[in-house]
């Protein structure tokens, strides 16, 4: 029979079919390949140009802590301890290094070799140990970012020295640190573990990472279980009628409006009317929870269509309340469904910046928040900041900042499959 | 489980409600200024026992619509702003109950035109600006034609072939005003017939017409010569670099801090450097100011101690660390002005 299926123009149409179908296989292909190569373009730009971010220069300061400095002397207790001049000493002690350096310009340039985060490393230092008061101690200190920059190759030797932020002098002083093995990149602890700065050399994103982290856990308290209620109840119990379809229009709507309304809304609603704090993470994820809600509530209804009608007949067909045949059958098969939805939903609240704006969390908070309600910012927020600086050395921190909110993704949909692995039943 | 759940939430709400009083400062305002007042911020917090101030980057406009919306720990103390207030914004402020506001002159910020060191430098004047970007130019007295020029050496001879590419800010910047007032204007205002507007001019028959001079003045040309690159100025800086036949519009913080990338052309035979714009010679400058709530002090704790250290000349004088983030000081009379302003807490006059 097959044989017959060749004879006559019939082969020639089958090559037409083969070569369309061969046509689209490649296509697909190519589509994938190309979302491949976007994304691996993007993140060798953002690996490439934030690697750099994770080691930090430091130099190697003696500094000698006299106890005269000290009020207390060698007793000193924290405040007196406070009270101190470390700026003064740290700039002693790098002039005991150069003494040649005479001339009010000079001794300005030399103080600008170490960051002015220095004298507040010796002060958490000597608060840590104040039995050293009185001793010599040898400290790493941070780099300013311009020595920082010029080491990681960033500000080029070469250039004109009247266009460099690195003087000539400066050079020779590096030249000589450098000699003595007290000049080299250290990782940088305080990337992730202290709050935004104004110098790039003390910037953190800790803060906007307990922000974020804040932000995310409220959005999920509040749209994952009304999200969910909202759908079993569209879904199993509400009546079909026009208010119900209503309903359902409104939400897919609201899915629709772009985020900075939902911050508007926060803005009136939760700041205005209920006097919650500005820029808190508390009302960020209220509002994002607001933003989240419609995604949450249709693809939990997605899934909770897709259970089979006969699981919850069985159920109620033994004797199962509809309650129990839902909160016992229908959910735990519904629910890998919508753990992706809510996941793909908080993916999105977690890269938001527009409707945080509202509420004040595009905000320059060093301390790091505690609770729900102290001022904080988001990592989002954090990129978005930091790529307005004009310092040259914030450009990798942002990229850093950018790995790190793409981890926190990573992690969010790592959750996902595995929760729904454990979740996913067969039947 | 209901009813408990909408209990707890309203319990939650009503607790952090009742937690009113704040000890920590907080700022909103300018973008232009958030580099200063966060560098102040973060020095005052590190060098006192108070916390370090909150500062939002809300743009000039919105910062004082949430400084004037009222009185309260709800409301912000301190508003930057890289333009004075207006005198809609004091109403406003009157209106929600605030009347008494300090008014804190921070410095000065110029506005360049750069293009990438690969070209050469551009001597530009304010007229040629106006020229190259406005909407409309004058043709003759009294008469208005759709820009016709397309490069640079249509607008002046002097200046080299260069097809007009100018990469700029969007309308909602603080930047971008300041520039269309103080170089598109500055230029139009060469003409005469479009000066007499502003204030009428009997002798040459010019009806008074502050709407239209304004029209005229500060409409950016939108065929494609001007592009509007977005609030991000690090992005200007990288598209010149690209496009080394294209100028961009941005801060002198900028230019400063990218001195080996850019150049800032000349305008009116001046460079913009720290010198020009301090003493006033550079052109394109505009003063940064912040902007205090008198009913705050003494309820939110550190607001004056927060006002002395952003005024005082280790942060904003000549040597003040200020000037390394690319603030142009005040010249001695009106920092001593300052000086008093701030220890009087002189309430702000229009």
């Amino acid at each position: 029979m097959t044989e017959l299926a060749f004879k006559g123009p019939e082969p020639d149409q089958l090559r037409r079919r083969h070569r369309a179908e061969k046509r689209f296989r490649l296509i697909a292909l190519l589509s994938v390949w190309l979302g491949l190569a976007f994304l691996s373009v993007l993140f060798v730009i953002v690996v490439t140009s934030g690697a750099d971010a994770v080691r930090q220069t430091k130099i190697l300061l003696n500094i000698s802590l006299d106890s005269s400095e000290f009020e207390g002397g060698k007793g000193s207790g924290l405040a007196q301890i406070r009270k101190a001049n470390f700026e003064g000493l740290v700039k002693r002690s790098i002039r005991n290094d150069f003494p040649r350096a005479k001339s009010r310009k000079q001794k300005r340039e030399l103080a600008k070799l170490v960051s002015s985060g220095a004298a507040y490393e010796v002060r958490e230092f000597v608060e840590a140990n104040p039995e050293k008061i009185g001793e010599s101690i040898d400290i790493w200190v941070t780099a300013s970012d311009d020595v920082d920059m010029l080491l990681k190759g960033k500000l080029k030797r070469n250039m004109p020295a009247d266009i460099r932020q690195i003087s000539d002098q400066q050079l020779i002083w590096l030249d000589q640190l450098q000699a003595e093995d007290r000049l080299e990149t250290q990782f940088n602890w305080t990337l992730f573990t202290k709050g935004d700065s104004r110098e790039p050399e003390q910037a953190g994103i800790a803060g906007a990472m307990i922000g974020s982290l804040y932000s995310v856990l409220v959005c999920l308290l509040i749209s994952f279980p009304l999200g969910v209620l909202a759908s079993i109840y569209l879904e199993s119990f509400a009546p079909k009628n026009g208010w119900t379809s209503f309903l359902e229009v409104n939400i897919n709507n609201l899915a629709a409006v772009p985020s900075i309304v939902f911050g508007l809304l926060g803005l009136a609603v939760f700041l205005n009317f209920f006097q919650l704090p500005r820029s808190a993470p508390l009302v960020g994820g209220m509002v994002l929870a607001l933003m989240t809600l419609p995604t949450i509530i249709i693809a939990g209804r997605a899934a909770i269509q897709s259970v089979p009608p006969s699981i919850k007949e069985a159920a109620l067909a033994v004797g199962a309340s509809p309650i129990q045949a839902v909160f016992h059958h229908v959910l735990p098969l519904a629910m890998p469904g919508i753990l992706t939805g809510t996941i793909i939903g908080t993916a999105r609240a977690l890269g938001e910046t527009a409707p945080l704006l509202m509420i004040g969390m595009v905000a320059f908070v060093v301390d790091l928040p505690v609770t729900f309600t102290d001022p904080a910012t988001a990592l989002p927020v954090q990129v978005y900041l930091w790529s307005d600086m004009p310092e040259r050395a914030f450009a990798e921190r942002t990229s850093a900042a950018i790995l790190v909110l793409l981890a926190f993704v990573g992690a969010l949909n790592l959750t996902a499959v595995i929760l729904r692995n454990k979740f996913e039943t067969r039947y | 489980m209901f009813k408990k759940t909408i209990l707890m939430a309203a319990a939650l709400i009503a607790t952090v409600s009742m937690a009113q009083a704040r000890d920590q400062i907080k700022v909103v305002g300018s973008s232009t200024v958030y580099p200063f007042a966060t560098t102040v911020a973060e020095k005052f917090g590190k060098s006192t026992s108070f916390k370090t101030p909150v500062v939002e980057s809300t743009g000039s406009g919105g910062g004082l619509k949430l400084f004037c919306a009222g009185v309260g720990v709800n409301h912000p103390d301190i508003t930057n702003a890289s333009r004075r207030i207006k005198k809609k914004e004091v109403a406003l402020c009157a209106k929600n109950g605030i009347k008494d506001i300090v008014e804190v002159k921070v410095g000065y910020d110029g506005i360049v035109m750069a293009n990438s060191k690969q070209s050469e430098v551009f001597k530009l004047t304010r007229k040629d600006i106006f020229l190259a970007l406005a909407k409309d130019v004058p043709a003759g007295e009294g008469k208005l034609v759709p820009n016709p020029n397309k490069t640079w050496k249509d607008v002046n001879s002097s200046l080299p072939a260069i097809k007009i590419e100018v990469l700029g800010p969007p309308p909602t910047s603080g930047t971008r005003d300041a520039f269309a007032e103080l170089a598109m204007e500055g230029g139009c205002k060469k003409f005469k017939w479009i000066k007499a507007m502003k204030k009428g001019d009997k002798k040459l028959g010019i009806k008074k017409d502050k709407k239209a001079y304004k029209k005229i003045c500060h409409t950016v040309r939108e065929d494609g010569a001007y592009i509007e690159a977005g609030e991000n100025d690090n992005m200007i800086i990288g598209k010149l670099e690209a496009n080394p036949k294209a100028l961009g519009i941005f801060g002198y913080s900028f230019l400063d801090q990218n001195a080996d990338k850019v150049q800032g052309s000349t305008i009116e035979g001046k460079e913009p450097t720290f010198e020009a714009i301090a003493d006033g010679k550079y052109p394109v400058s505009r003063p940064l100011y912040f902007y205090v709530k008198k009913a705050h002090i003494g309820v939110v704790p550190g607001i004056e101690e927060f006002m002395n250290e952003f005024a005082a000349e280790k942060a904003s004088g000549p040597d003040g660390y200020l000037t390394d983030k690319g603030l142009i000081p005040m010249g001695d009379t009106e920092r001593a002005d300052r000086k008093k302003a701030v220890s009087t807490l002189a309430n702000l006059k229009m």
